[in-house]
């Protein structure tokens, strides 16, 4: 008896220290930001936010800080940077993954291997001839630049050929039979059974996107492109003392989005694993 | 509704020709089930009248219009798969509904077409539900459904029963046969099952590696089958097939020295003609002057059992007797006139008595 309740209680300890583990530093960020700039450059940080200090999510969203303009301007960057590379991955992959399944074209297999190869190439490693491209087409300090080479994506083209191999051939010739042409067992078929799949990669997408910080930072050096993440490491880079609190202020609104879209997202993709046939 | 015609349809998949000409003409509203071992190309022939396959060669004609080059949807054809195919994000309805709505009709005309057939179904109660909701047999029913609400010419069915359980299976077989029947859509239904392959079809075909051994109704195969593939193949426990020798003008067959009289039955074949001597489990008499074969196994089925017996020179017989039946070590048989089959043992050709 006592030996059973050991052994459940055993996991459960390990697990509450994991999320004391990952809770603890984003708790420090919410009870820093509220706390003054000085004392927690001390390393006098109280474990107790301060309501007092709640103004500087105010101050940071609309005036921004030393070296840094307002937060509410990268969230809006950032947002539809990740936007944009998350849907726009998917609006590429999906039609290529569904090409390289679905239909014999000639070099069918040379495109699924040269989108394969390009996994091992990401932006990280082009890095200098990407720029090259986007400098040459002008799109240096553009939101198209800072975005657009990060969406090819051969991970998502993947992911959606695996899924699509596991579609039994039936169903295909299923569809053909009553009558569906290629583009509407896409748009009837294909993508309402994809959903999940969707959803749980919209979700990855957009941490990735937000996330960015290389490209961003080489690409975009005009400030009005500042992402929030781009705008949190200029708060910390000036000569003056930096203002802590307002770092960890954007810090705390810069989780903001991301942990939305995981929340708003997770209801849909469970629905859709709980509901998928499979 | 239409007739179905193929002509010399073949087809190879690279350098392995799977069909090797298919001839067949089916009436309007008729049935045809199709048998055969597995691999021979009962699938591949399906396909190929469905627009799922292009031929290598050969004609493929409804109502005497060749479609051979159609794709399936102009083809106007509903095909039943083994696994139901249903698209399994849509409730029965819709997925019912789907080819209609692409043809384009009118929502009413739609919703009472569906309500037709899943009337006809029993589907009535589950029109909203997802496939993954249904049982096996409620999931056949959907997608037989499907291909009812199309109207269309001609049905196909790969193996549509076999996933099903035993019971279900004699249920949906009568579901089947009744709804063809009543609505009289020219079919060609594929399966392993013997009881389906005799009760289901107007007509049987038998294919043996990609060729049609014989077309009859399933009364005249299993009565007369073609040759001793067909013999084998249709009827469980399978026909018993024993070689001999013709003697005796043609008059008897001569297994392992023991003279076999054909009755007042007379073969057009030299004395001495080597040939397969066919005779069916059920059709083995026992008989206490017969030949005597040595009992193996004995399988009891509840009301009846099947004798399997052996001779030390590989030959084996099986012998369908009632429950009940004495048994000893030996059995000793005979093998009535009237209830034997002869066949070329060169050929597997059936042998028909001149008189
Ligand atoms: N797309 C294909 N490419 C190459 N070979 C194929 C293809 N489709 C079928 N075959 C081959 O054709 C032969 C006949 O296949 P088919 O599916 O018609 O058999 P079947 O009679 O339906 O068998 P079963 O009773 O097992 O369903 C098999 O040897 C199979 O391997
Ligand atoms: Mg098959």
């Amino acid at each position: 008896m006592m030996r059973s309740r050991l052994v459940a209680l055993i996991p459960h300890a390990v697990l509450i220290l994991a999320v004391l583990l990952f809770a603890f530093p984003i708790w420090i960020a919410i009870a820093g930001s509220t706390q003054d700039s000085a004392a927690i450059a001390r390393g006098d940080i109280s474990l107790i936010p301060d309501p007092a200090g709640l103004g500087v999510y105010r101050d940071v969203l609309v005036n921004g800080s030393a070296g840094a303009g307002p937060v509410w301007r990268a969230l809006l960057v950032s947002a539809g940077m990740a936007l944009v590379i998350a849907l726009g991955k998917i609006a590429l992959s999906l039609p290529s993954a569904y090409a390289v399944t679905f239909f014999r074209f000639p070099f069918r297999m040379t495109a699924f291997w040269l989108i394969f190869l390009t996994l091992m190439l990401p932006v990280e490693v082009r890095l200098i001839p990407t720029f090259q491209v986007m400098s040459s087409l002008d799109l240096i300090n553009s939101f198209t630049g800072l975005t657009i080479p990060l969406v090819a994506s051969a991970t998502a083209t993947l992911l959606f050929r695996q899924t699509f191999l596991t579609l039994p051939d039936e169903l295909v010739e299923a569809a053909r039979m009553d009558g569906a042409g290629p583009l509407r067992f896409l748009k009837d078929i294909i993508i309402p059974i994809s959903g999940a799949n969707i959803a749980a990669l919209f979700v990855i997408l957009f941490v990735y996107g937000w996330n960015q910080y290389l490209w961003p930072l080489l690409v975009a050096t005009d400030p009005k492109l500042d992402t929030v993440v781009i705008g949190i490491v200029k708060m910390i880079g000036v000569d003056t003392a930096t203002e802590w609190n307002k770092v960890m202020a954007t810090a705390v609104l810069a989780l903001l989005p991301p942990v939305a879209v995981v929340l708003l997202m997770q209801r849909w993709f469970v629905k859709g694993l709980t509901e998928g046939d499979k | 509704m239409a007739g179905l015609r193929l002509e010399g349809l073949r087809k190879s998949f690279g350098a392995n020709e799977i069909l090797k000409g298919v001839d067949l003409a089916l009436a309007d509203g008729e049935m045809l089930v199709i048998v055969g071992a597995s691999g021979c190309g009962k699938s591949t022939l399906l396909r190929l009248v469905a627009g799922l396959e292009s031929p290598t060669a050969g004609r493929i004609l409804i109502d005497d219009q060749d479609v051979t080059g159609r794709d399936p949807s102009a083809r106007d054809i509903a095909m039943v798969f083994q696994n139901y195919a249903l698209y399994p994000h849509m409730s029965v309805f819709d997925n019912m509904a789907y080819g209609l709505k692409i043809r384009g009709l009118p929502k009413s005309e739609i919703r009472a077409k569906v309500d037709a057939a899943s009337s006809l179904l029993g589907l009535d109660a589950l029109l909203d539900r997802k496939p993954r909701q249904l049982s096996g047999g409620q999931r056949q029913r959907v997608a037989m459904g499907r291909a009812i609400v199309r109207d269309p010419k001609l049905f196909l069915f790969d193996e549509p029963l076999s996933n099903l359980d035993a019971k279900l299976r004699v249920q949906m077989r009568g579901e089947i046969r009744r709804l063809q029947r009543r609505l009289r859509v020219t079919s060609l239904y594929v399966t392993h099952d013997q009881v389906e392959a005799m009760t289901l079809g107007d007509r049987l075909l038998v294919m043996h590696q990609g060729v049609p051994v014989q077309l009859a109704t399933p009364t005249e195969v299993f009565e007369r089958p073609a040759d001793t593939y067909v013999a084998g193949f249709i009827g469980s426990p399978a026909m018993n097939l024993l070689p001999g020798i013709l003697g005796r003008n043609g008059t008897v067959v001569a297994v392992e020295g023991t003279e076999i009289p054909l009755g007042n039955r007379r073969f057009a074949r030299p004395d001495g003609h080597p040939v397969t001597l066919g005779i069916r489990p059920e059709h083995v008499a026992l008989d206490p002057a017969g030949t005597s074969w040595p009992v193996e196994v004995v399988e009891l089925l509840g009301s009846e059992m099947l004798v399997h017996a052996g001779r030390a020179d590989g030959a084996s017989l099986t012998l369908r007797l009632p429950n009940g039946a004495a048994l000893s070590d030996t059995v000793r048989v005979s093998f009535p006139a009237g209830q034997l089959h002869l066949f070329d043992r060169a050929t597997g050709l059936r042998l028909e008595a001149v008189a």
